[in-house]
């Protein structure tokens, strides 16, 4: 009998603004604990919330990438529930009138293009942070009232694998339109997972298991790999599957069951008294989506058709929104695309991925990138010193003209220096200049080699050939 | 629980629990009648034909009240902890959680 | 020169202002009376002496060097449900025991921006939720008329002491009634604004979209003065109104020529107190003598009023309290784990009243129920908001009882809810439509306690309802008029 997993998404956004969702505290990460609180988000009484507007711009901005319907007119409610994390046992959402309404994602699964649904993407508040100790638990309140955008899809998922890819589109959507730094690490990107299982041949959907909680993309395909077959063969043996909560376990390997959570979901919404509503003009969103960016399939086809690389480099380079405005930014700076390119596919990005880090973490800076191209493009070093000198870079920092110039590394294209070094070979090497002068081509390259051990490197390699070749006849 | 009160919607222990409020016995009970008698006295608006009537959410009708995302320091830290009824490493501290 | 605690406050500012009196010897005048009758009355929960007179001197120190400020070295009740900086402000409540304000309410900021001194924290009814202030769990306040009465509530603290010559004015709040049913009760003016002409923010939130700040005052003409100082809008409350600053002080008359005040029949029930029918008919008929028109209308939404308001104001309050859990502030009682904690916090840190209303509230917006409550109430509450509006378009202001009855003794009221919710049937309509009133003496029982005259305005009309009262008030002398306190003389 064959199965078929309905999975949809609700993805949590930490959105990049400077202050948090409702209160002028700082949205950062980081911070000692309950050092960056106020009375509105510690829930003091007397306090009161104030929207922060860069927030609804941009989950607004979302909604115009992902084609979703703006709702020209939108509200705040109260979801009731009690948790030490929440500061006023209510969190500040939106209920039946979100921000944005439908919408889709296109994505590609091993080059299968693919599209999921949006239902609905809503702002809401952060909770705080919870540090479990052996007897009991201390709560900080930094990220409490942090700006969350909500993004629920439909269930057109339907394997891990989707999952996964849809999550990566997701999230280069999100660095592309600026709207989340979709750090992994501090947690802005968390998602519950809705997942049911049904025959092929079924037209009504399964019973729907909740896996809550998830914090990285890779902890969202473990968990379905798992959790598709536990259904499956739940229903294989006869049982049914109860609609639950359940966590994921990744030493185990496994879902399970979540427990103690009862009076599970009378949230008691109702429209928040101290936040008039969100009204927005057909002309700010028009403004709106005049300022939104490319996003990666239409910048790399810019790529392609305004720097005139390959599909293949601009495939690379417009994968990581960063490391696209930095090739840009190199560009800017006066380095030729294809040698810019070449460059951050090749030196950089081995770097990147070796370490970890974000190519913005390298201390070569995109100007440092393309003065140092600068210095292959006028011949003032070769090729293979602009790696040597790369190498002091990513380690030490600086400006390249300074390390060559400190270093003497200069490329020699001085004719009589050069001469001098061509004079010193063809003397010492005899057998060789009779080879070549028999017509053996090898011998040449051989002669070329050792000029340029005697130059240390320096020697400007066009310029000996030449040379050489004059002084041989 | 008799039949008769089962069949009360108003349930003021589960009603109770919902707002995280522990009710001795002779609470609840003094709760549930009092309430039912407002809850009858509240049926009076069931008079009122409120067809084609927007339900009025805000007291005055104002709309696009926000501000510049601007930073700006809170409250100080030992301000904060002093009221706090239990404090520990700079953190609130509350009975385990379990999650 | 008189008793300086008989003064208002624009006299108590203009005798600050010119030299006739210092700062510090009017404070000090207030914390002696204070010291001396204030175990009678129980209006005080704390008195911070010693930071009223560092203010007073250094207020006298500011005049001394020229400066001015429309109430500089004059000092200010405030109610248990503001924050005032350093300050306890428990709302009445076990529930906030330990907890210190860390902020000032705007409203408090911008007293002392003009240069007031918070004297003081003023009782009331737990959460603001009651008629009495009997719900208060710190301590019983006496009304000055009659000390065997309710000074009503739930600004019963405010009321008692503006009444009782214990401050010159009072900040109190008002959600269906809380200033001008305690201003009625005591003798005294007791102005609830517009929403959102006072910012709300430092207010401990009872209902947000009905909580109003406002003075309890001796005379229209300090109503309007205070009014002056704590309106305006606050960028950090999202709901006050950006509006250029009043100066309703300045536009208040002693006549009524042209005026059309409308007398809503559904305001004089059966069972309401014969004499306060009374008195508010003769001042009816005052009123026309100072030359208004009175024009006979039907607001048949008042009978809807308690309902829809026990309805809307308890659902945001079951929100609103939810705060309240032990883990961040004030009370806590240990429990084996989160919940238990928060659940054994709340048993023991709610009173009765603020438990039964957090339950109603809770009910009505939980599932299955939501539609057939709360939802019901919002449409009847925008009909109640349809009915004032129908009835601004053909008067000025409307004359109303404040209450149905005088004060009332200890305890009369206690044993039915539903019978203590029923004494705020002329006030909460305005709460419920967003609109302003006033209440202001107009006459005494035969056993010697006031009667409130109630002046209800349109949206933004505070200046039409202080020059109907004021001109009222002028024209009379129920407001000159003080309790019969016998110095040092202890009560009960
Ligand atoms: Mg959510
Ligand atoms: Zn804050």
């Amino acid at each position: 009998m064959s199965w078929r997993a309905d999975i949809g998404l609700e993805v949590h956004v930490q959105l990049r603004t400077r202050s948090k969702m409702f209160c002028a505290c700082p949205n950062a990460f980081g911070a000692e604990p309950n050092t960056q609180v106020c009375p509105v988000c510690l829930g003091y009484p007397g306090a009161l919330p104030v929207i922060n507007q860069e927030a609804i711009r941009l989950t607004v901005r979302t909604g115009l990438l992902i084609d979703a319907h703006i709702n020209l007119r939108s509200k705040f409610d109260r979801k009731n529930y009690f948790y030490p994390d929440q500061a006023k046992n209510y969190q500040i959402s939106q209920y039946d009138q979100p921000l944005c309404v439908g919408g889709h994602l296109d994505f590609s699964v091993n080059g299968e293009s693919r599209r999921v649904g949006i239902t609905r993407i809503h702002l809401e508040e952060d909770v705080a942070k919870n540090i479990h100790f052996d007897a009991d638990s201390g709560v900080d309140f930094n990220r409490a009232g942090t700006p969350l955008m909500e993004i629920v899809t439909e269930p057109d998922l339907h394997a891990p694998e989707d999952t996964l890819a849809f999550l990566q589109a997701l999230k280069q959507v999100l660095q592309y339109g600026g709207v989340s730094d979709c750090n992994l690490e501090q947690g802005n990107i968390r998602c519950d997972i809705n997942c049911s299982v049904r025959r092929a041949d079924a037209v009504n959907l399964g019973t729907k298991i909740e896996i809550k909680n998830m914090n990285t993309f890779r902890g969202v395909f473990r968990a379905l790999q798992a959790e598709i077959p536990r259904q499956i063969r739940e229903l294989e043996r006869g049982r049914a599957i109860v609609q639950e909560t359940r966590r994921w376990d990744d030493a185990a390997g496994r879902t399970e069951s979540m427990r103690g959570k009862e009076d599970a979901h009378d949230y008691r919404y109702f429209p928040e008294p101290d936040l008039p509503p969100i009204v927005l003009s057909e002309e700010t969103i028009t403004a709106w989506r005049a300022e939104l960016p490319d996003l990666p399939a239409a910048r790399r086809a810019r790529f392609v058709a305004a720097f005139s690389l390959p599909e293949y480099d601009a495939g690379v380079l417009v994968s990581d929104k960063e490391v696209a405005d930095y090739f840009e930014e190199t560009v800017a700076a006066g380095a030729p695309a294809k040698a810019a390119s070449n460059w951050i596919m090749t030196e950089l990005l081995a770097r990147v991925s070796e370490s970890g880090e974000s190519i913005r973490d390298l201390k070569v800076a995109p100007a440092g990138l393309a003065a140092l191209i600068q210095l292959v493009e006028n011949r003032t070093i070769n090729g293979p010193t602009a790696k040597e000198v790369l190498a002091t870079m990513l380690v030490e920092g600086g400006d390249p003209g300074e390390i060559v110039s400190k270093r003497g590394l200069a490329q020699v294209s001085d004719a009589g220096a050069l001469e001098n070094f061509i004079e010193q070979v063809v003397a010492s090497h005899a057998k060789s200049v009779a080879d070549y002068r028999a017509g053996k081509q090898p011998a040449f390259e051989f002669l070329i080699g050792q000029v340029m051990r005697l130059s240390r490197g320096k020697a400007n390699p066009q310029l000996v050939r030449e040379l050489l070749k004059a002084k041989l006849g | 629980m008799s039949e008769t009160e089962r069949q009360s919607p108003f349930d003021v222990a589960y009603v109770a629990r919902l707002a995280r409020l522990k009710l001795g016995e002779d609470e609840c009970a003094r709760l549930q009648a009092q309430l039912e008698d407002i809850l009858a006295y509240v049926e009076t608006l069931n008079e009122v034909d409120v067809s084609g009537i927007e339900p009025m959410t805000q007291a005055l009708e104002t709309q696009n009240v926000m501000r510049a995302d601007v930073s700006a320091p809170g409250l100080d830290h030992a301000a904060v902890m002093a009221n706090a009824p239990e404090r520990r490493l700079g953190l609130f501290i509350v009975p385990r959680i379990i999650e | 020169m008189s008793e300086p605690t008989t003064w208002t406050l624009a006299e108590s500012a203009r005798r600050v202002r010119e030299g006739a009196i210092s700062s510090l010897e009017l404070t000090d005048a207030y914390l002696d009376r204070i010291d001396r009758l204030d175990r009678a009355i129980g209006a005080y929960l704390t008195v911070d002496a010693d930071g009223a007179r560092a203010q007073a001197r250094a207020a006298d120190e500011r005049r001394s060097r020229g400066e001015r400020a429309p109430l500089l070295g004059v000092p200010v009740g405030i109610k248990d449900v503001l924050n005032v900086s350093g300050w306890p402000c428990t709302c009445g409540s076990r529930i906030l025991e330990g907890y210190r304000a860390p902020f000032d309410a705007t409203a408090v900021e911008r007293l002392r921006a003009a240069g007031a001194i918070p004297l003081g924290i003023l009782n009331m009814d737990e959460f603001a939720m009651g008629s009495s202030t009997e719900n208060s769990s710190r301590q019983l306040t006496r009304n000055p008329w009659d000390l065997e009465r309710v000074p009503g509530g739930s600004s019963g603290g405010s009321a008692a002491a503006v009444a009782a010559d214990l401050c010159p004015a009072a900040l109190g709040t008002d959600t269906g009634g809380s200033i001008r049913q305690p201003a009625a009760l005591c003798g005294c003016v007791g102005l609830k604004p517009t929403y959102g002409r006072v910012s709300r923010y430092g207010l401990v939130a009872y209902a947000s979209s009905l909580d109003q700040i406002g003075p309890l005052t001796k005379d229209v003409r300090d109503a309007a003065l205070l009014h002056d100082v704590i309106s305006g809008r606050d960028p950090r409350d999202s709901t006050s109104l950006d509006l250029p600053p009043t100066s309703l002080a300045s536009g208040l008359g002693r006549e009524l020529t042209g005026m059309r005040l409308g007398l809503p029949a559904e305001y004089f029930i059966d069972g309401m107190d014969p004499e306060v029918e009374t008195a508010v008919r003769a001042a009816v008929e005052q009123c026309k003598a100072l030359g208004a028109e009175i024009v006979p209308i039907s607001l048949p939404q008042t009978r809807y009023a308690i309902a829809t308001y026990y309805i809307v104001a308890t659902a945001e309050a079951s929100a609103n309290l939810a705060r309240f859990d032990g883990v961040r502030y004030g009370r806590r009682v240990p429990g084996e784990d989160p919940i238990d904690m928060v659940e054994r916090t709340r048993a023991a840190g709610f009173g009765p009243e603020v438990k039964r209303r957090i339950i109603l509230g809770t009910y009505v917006l939980s599932s299955g129920y939501y539609d057939a409550y709360y939802l019901r109430a919002l449409k009847v509450r925008r009909w109640i908001r349809a009915g004032f509006d129908e009835a601004f378009r053909s008067c000025d202001a409307l004359l109303t009882p404040t209450s149905p009855s005088p004060a009332f003794r200890f305890g009369e009221r206690t044993g039915d809810p539903l019978q203590m919710y029923l004494s705020d049937i002329f006030t909460v309509t305005v709460n419920l439509a967003g609109i302003c009133g006033v209440s202001l003496p107009c006459g005494f029982t035969k056993a010697g306690l006031p009667i409130g005259l109630q002046v209800i305005g349109p949206a933004l009309g505070e200046a039409a309802i202080l020059r109907v009262a004021h001109a009222y008030e002028q024209s009379t002398e129920w407001h000159t008029r003080r309790p019969n306190l016998a110095v040092g003389e202890g009560a009960a």
